[in-house]
């Protein structure tokens, strides 16, 4: 439709906008603005490393979450907390992959895969209960229990988790049967990619062509008309959706610790579960348009750690560009369609 | 000083094309109680409203103890002693008594000074409010003395009252009465908008009766009588009304009985009753109209028998398919951004399982629109981007596709031109004729009258039915009882 196309032209020029502009600083700054673009463009596409073992890399966990996200804010849930969510989606598949990792890969690993994902779950119904039981704004609550998330990995790899020797602050490595599969040999991309795209597509259908997804939309679009119009349960819904949303985030967290980093420690995700929130909302919640917009920003943070090698650049900067791009974002959108107050 | 607190000569104020206001005057006698009476868009409202200076009149003068003013603002008004209590109360529910008194003040705030000044104030003034409560924690009679406390502290000479017993229960409307008469016999000056006949009469020392945009009577009430006040409210003209065969003439029979309400009640959430016990039966082919000013417990019986509000006691006995219109579409009938198709899918989402059929419902829409004189580019436009009067037929059209023998409308018509108004209408009545029951809800009940079998009318809380005409049905709206009208003739209990 029209409407729809201009948005997302809108949006296009915005993130271009804002590169620009970055950049901009970054020559005033004094940098080496077209070596740092260089760098910039090397990192992420440069080779068939950059875009195998950083670029898709970076981007897996971003889709998992960026589609967490996506589908609860669809359905008008703020989750927040899908940081949170991936950080017990991991450290509970570590611990279960430690404990099945005798077990032949058909059996193990997606026995640790489903855990990671109920560990998203059950975390994120924590807010869930919160908000349905007390009101509880689950802003605030999911915000919140990311912090507890991220403590309680800090005290499981300094106690229960941590390794025999008792030196690094991290669990031992996880067997070979609880590995995702590397999808090219030689290099960092692993099966949860193509789960991460299944994912996309699988709730693409879900939203748009099954009674259930109908149901997530409408009450997101509009909780009263759901609820007086449809007849619709649309406090369960949101409950529902809440919980779906922490259960892929969890299973990212359970991607990146069986297909990456093979262990739990602290600052197993940069943030992945904030960065999920620009990649959502620069993709306007639509799941499909989410794997284009988790690969964008997979390749800006892929760049970035190469700007910051090759250029001396902060790749705090990918950081930046992605606060900007969804402040952008949201003030063209409110500005271009003012909404009636409710 | 001048013997008039407040007066509005011949203020004229339009909307657009709706003329609000036609030169309408009231005039104020100091330290009296003056009742401003009239039906739904008589124009009270907008009247006070340019007394409190929140709107400029068009035509006429404001004159505040006898001087002519122009207020630009309420704090005009305020500045010149007005006060005005709202109907919905402007306070911070999460603020304390003295917080919300001194909100607006200017310099610095101190806790304890404030508290004992709205103390002193409270005891000289004899309205009793605890100065450091919460808002919150405040039963609606304290927050109403609140309100009032907040415009005394300004100084307030002359009060003018919005409705302000149509959230009081009856022994604070009491207690609220006792305190006017008080307030006036120490020279203060109040001015009590409602459309609560017998209340205006037994306390008000004068009275002024509003009719589409003018002053129609003006009298002191120990003059008047209720008959006098309902032919000023409804006009002489509308007897003839009574005499004109509207549907409800032309019909013979009814059929089946469809639904039925057997006592049910309704609470609010602070647990005040809105719809006292109300029985009513609904019978197959009949249309029933329903008047009832805001507040008067009308919106949450048509939500009773729509089956959206489930009673606290009694019982509602409804069919499996009922057609719901409701009051404002764009938030409970449509969602703005979905499109035809998807808003007609809707109202059968709760129940659905599996995946979506939407080539079936795009021909139900597509036969909808067809159906109903729905103009839209295609059944895929948001359905926000069609106009007013074409989302209300798509709704209806919508309600009506399963053919459900209850169809419940809320103000079907509110704010759709005139032809988009006439259609709305006329299908309702073919619907009725082809058996279902049909019950509707308008502000204006000059629009109910031609087209129902039955008129109910909520007043306080209490249904009762009336005859079709306009006269009983506008008195029964003011709580007014009309000499030989059959008071009870269903369930007024």
């Amino acid at each position: 439709m029209q409407a729809s196309r201009i948005r997302w032209i809108i949006s296009a020029v915005t993130v271009l906008v804002i590169v620009a502009a970055v950049f901009a600083v970054l020559l005033a700054g004094g940098y080496d603005s077209s070596r740092a673009l260089a760098a910039l463009w090397d990192g992420a596409f440069g080779s068939p490393y950059a875009v195998l073992s950083a670029t898709l890399v970076r981007a897996t966990p971003l889709l998992f979450v960026g589609l967490a996200v996506g589908l609860a804010f669809r359905a008008g849930v703020l989750n927040i907390g899908a940081e949170g969510q991936l950080l017990a989606g991991a450290t509970v598949a570590v611990t279960v992959g430690l404990m099945v990792g005798g077990l032949p890969r058909p059996l193990a690993l997606p026995l640790v895969l489903i855990a990671g994902a109920m560990a998203g779950a059950a975390w994120a119904s924590v807010a869930a209960w919160l908000k349905w039981k007390f009101g509880v704004l689950e802003v605030i609550s999911t915000l919140m229990l990311n912090f507890v998330a991220s403590y309680t990995v800090s005290w499981a790899v300094r106690g229960p988790l941590q390794e025999p020797t008792r030196v690094y602050p991290q669990t031992v490595e996880l067997a070979e049967s609880v590995r995702l599969p590397a999808l090219v040999d030689g290099h960092r991309l692993h099966l949860g990619f193509l789960l991460a795209l299944a994912l996309a597509i699988a709730l693409w259908w879900f939203l748009t062509r099954t009674a259930a997804g109908f149901r997530v939309r409408a009450v997101g679009a509009s909780a009263s008309a759901a609820r007086s119009a449809g007849g619709i349960d649309a406090s369960r819904t949101a409950a529902l959706v809440f919980i779906a949303s922490g259960a892929l985030a969890g299973l990212g967290g359970a991607s990146e610790a069986t297909g990456v980093t093979f262990a739990l420690y602290e600052g197993i995700s940069p943030g992945y579960g904030y960065s999920a929130i620009a990649v959502a909302l620069l993709a306007r919640l639509h799941p499909l348009a989410i794997i284009g917009t988790a690969l964008l920003f997979g390749a800006l943070e892929a760049g970035a750690a190469a700007m910051q090698r090759d250029a001396n650049v902060p790749s705090v900067l990918a950081t930046v560009v992605e606060a900007l791009v969804v402040l952008g974002v949201l003030a063209l959108d409110r500005a271009r369609a003012p909404r009636r107050s409710v | 000083m001048s013997d008039t607190a407040l007066a509005l000569r011949g203020i004229a104020k339009r909307f657009g094309v709706t003329e609000a206001l036609s030169g309408a005057s009231v005039v104020v006698r100091r330290g009296t109680l003056h009742a401003v009476l009239g039906e739904n868009g008589a124009g009270k409202t907008t009247l006070m409203r340019i007394a409190f200076g929140m709107l400029q009149p068009d035509a006429g003068t404001v004159e505040i103890d006898g001087a002519p003013v122009s207020l630009s603002s309420s704090a005009d008004a305020i500045r010149r002693g007005l006060g005005m209590v709202h109907q919905h109360f402007t306070l911070v529910p999460a603020m304390t008594a003295a917080e919300n008194i001194a909100l607006g003040g200017h310099g610095l705030f101190r806790v304890h000074e404030e508290a004992a000044r709205v103390q002193a104030l409270a005891e000289r003034t004899g309205l009793g409010v605890d100065p450091s409560a919460r808002i919150a924690s405040l039963g609606v009679g304290a927050q109403q003395r609140v309100e009032i406390l907040k415009a005394l502290a300004r100084d307030a000479r002359t009060l003018i009252f919005d409705e302000p017993t149509a959230v009081l229960t009856p022994i604070e409307s009491e207690e609220l009465f006792s305190w006017l008469r008080r307030f006036v016999a120490d020279g203060g000056t109040a001015v009590l908008v409602t459309h609560k006949l017998q209340e205006a009469l037994s306390i008000a020392d004068d009275v002024t009766v509003l009719r589409r945009g003018a002053a129609v009577l003006s009298a002191p009430a120990a003059t008047l009588d209720v008959g006098a006040v309902v032919r000023a409210l409804t006009g002489e003209e509308r007897r003839e009304d009574a005499a004109q065969p509207g549907r409800h003439a032309t019909r013979s029979s009814r059929g089946a009985r469809v639904a039925s309400l057997d006592g049910a009640t309704v609470l609010d959430a602070r647990g005040i009753v809105r719809v006292h016990p109300a029985t009513l039966d609904c019978f197959a082919g009949e249309i029933i109209g329903v008047a009832g000013v805001e507040g008067s417990g009308v919106h949450e019986l048509i939500r009773l028998l729509a089956g959206r509000l489930t009673p606290s006691a009694g019982s509602a006995t409804l069919p499996a398919t009922i057609g719901f219109v409701p009051e404002d579409r764009l938030r409970d009938a449509v969602i703005e951004e979905f499109s035809l198709t998807e808003n007609l899918a809707l109202r059968s989402a709760a129940a659905r399982t599996g995946r979506m059929p939407w080539a079936a419902l795009h021909e139900q829409a597509r036969a909808i629109v067809q159906g109903h004189d729905v103009r839209t580019p295609s059944v895929t436009t948001a359905t926000g981007a069609l106009s007013g009067g074409n989302q209300q037929k798509f709704v209806l059209g919508r309600e009506l596709h399963d053919r459900p023998s209850l169809v419940v409308a809320e103000n079907p018509v509110r704010g759709l031109d005139i032809r988009a108004a006439e259609h709305v209408l006329r299908e309702l009545s073919d619907t009725a004729d082809s058996g279902s029951a049909v019950v509707v809800y308008s502000g204006d009940i000059d629009d109910l009258l031609p087209m129902v079998d039955r008129m109910i009318v909520m007043f306080a809380g209490r249904l009762r039915e009336v005859p079709v005409a306009h006269a009983a049905v506008a008195a029964a709206m003011v709580g007014a009882k009309m000499g030989a009208e059959p008071d009870a003739l269903v369930g007024a209990t």
